[in-house]
């Protein structure tokens, strides 16, 4: 039951975070995005750990304390940009484009 | 009843994605994803994952996001000033890749699992009725996971201390 139609719907948001990475250039958003594709994948967990035993909603929690860590460092690393450069946009961060 | 509430979130909850993306000021794109989040609990809740459906609002809604807007008010970037999604290439770009990553994870959502890794239907349901919504995860997450579990907590602390590190005045 819901087996199906979870993955299903997992699959669109993490299509969705996939388009947003690629299709806007402020880095917060981008990073916004970034989470949604975590979430896809945390509800893909959840629906399969209803056939394959509970293990998977524990790797959700791992999943979640990896997003916390990777969302605070993320985000002084954007503050530390901001401070060097005065931008967050990407585009205008091509310090290695040569 | 089930079936009508878990498709209205998850309807909401792609509603609020595509809308999360394509909203031209920060804050709008982090309220919509707070948005995405609640729905994706009330989905957590239909699956049998309660703990997880509380965590999520906890840990991601109250804690994340927090962070994410205060982050955009710490830089001043939550005015809506001109828009930073990419022109027409770059949208060619996001589509192609959208429609191709579409296409093969629908189609691998379309595999059937194999019979004897199966539970049986409604085994998760009445584990969590017999032993409580956080014994069923606390259980292995203490006896088999105990050290991914400690370790997990080593990660934060470097965490912690790597973001004081780098949103100090001077690197």
């Amino acid at each position: 039951m819901f087996l199906a139609p979870s993955l299903v719907i997992s699959a669109i948001l993490f299509t969705i975070g996939v388009v947003g990475v690629l299709l806007r250039r402020n880095a917060i958003v981008i990073f916004i995005c970034v989470e949604l594709m975590l979430n896809a994948v945390n509800l893909t967990f959840i629906a399969l750990s209803r056939q394959l035993g509970l293990d998977g909603q524990v790797f959700v929690f791992f999943v979640m304390t990896v997003a916390a860590a990777e969302a605070a460092v993320g985000l002084a690393i954007i503050i530390a940009l901001y401070r060097h450069r005065d931008t967050v946009n990407l585009d205008d961060i091509n310090l290695l484009r040569g | 009843m089930r079936g009508i509430v878990f498709y209205a979130a998850s309807i909401m909850a792609i509603a609020s994605a595509l809308l999360c993306i394509t909203r031209r000021s920060p804050v709008a794109s982090a309220l919509w994803l707070v948005n995405v989040l609640f729905n994706l609990s009330v989905v957590y809740v239909l699956l049998d994952a309660h703990f997880i459906a509380a965590v999520q609002i906890l840990v991601y809604a109250g804690a994340i996001m927090v962070l994410f807007l205060f982050v955009i008010m710490l830089l001043n970037v939550g005015r809506p000033g001109p828009t930073d999604i990419k022109g027409a290439g770059g949208k060619v770009i996001a589509a192609v890749a959208g429609l191709i990553m579409l296409g093969e994870l629908i189609a691998l959502s379309r595999v059937t699992l194999p019979e004897n890794l199966g539970l049986p239907d409604g085994a998760v349901a009445r584990m969590v009725e017999t032993q409580g919504a956080v014994q069923v995860i606390a259980m292995p997450l203490f006896q088999q996971y105990l050290v991914p579990f400690e370790l997990t907590s080593v990660m934060l602390l470097a965490a912690v201390v790597g973001a004081v590190v780098l949103a100090k005045k001077k690197i």
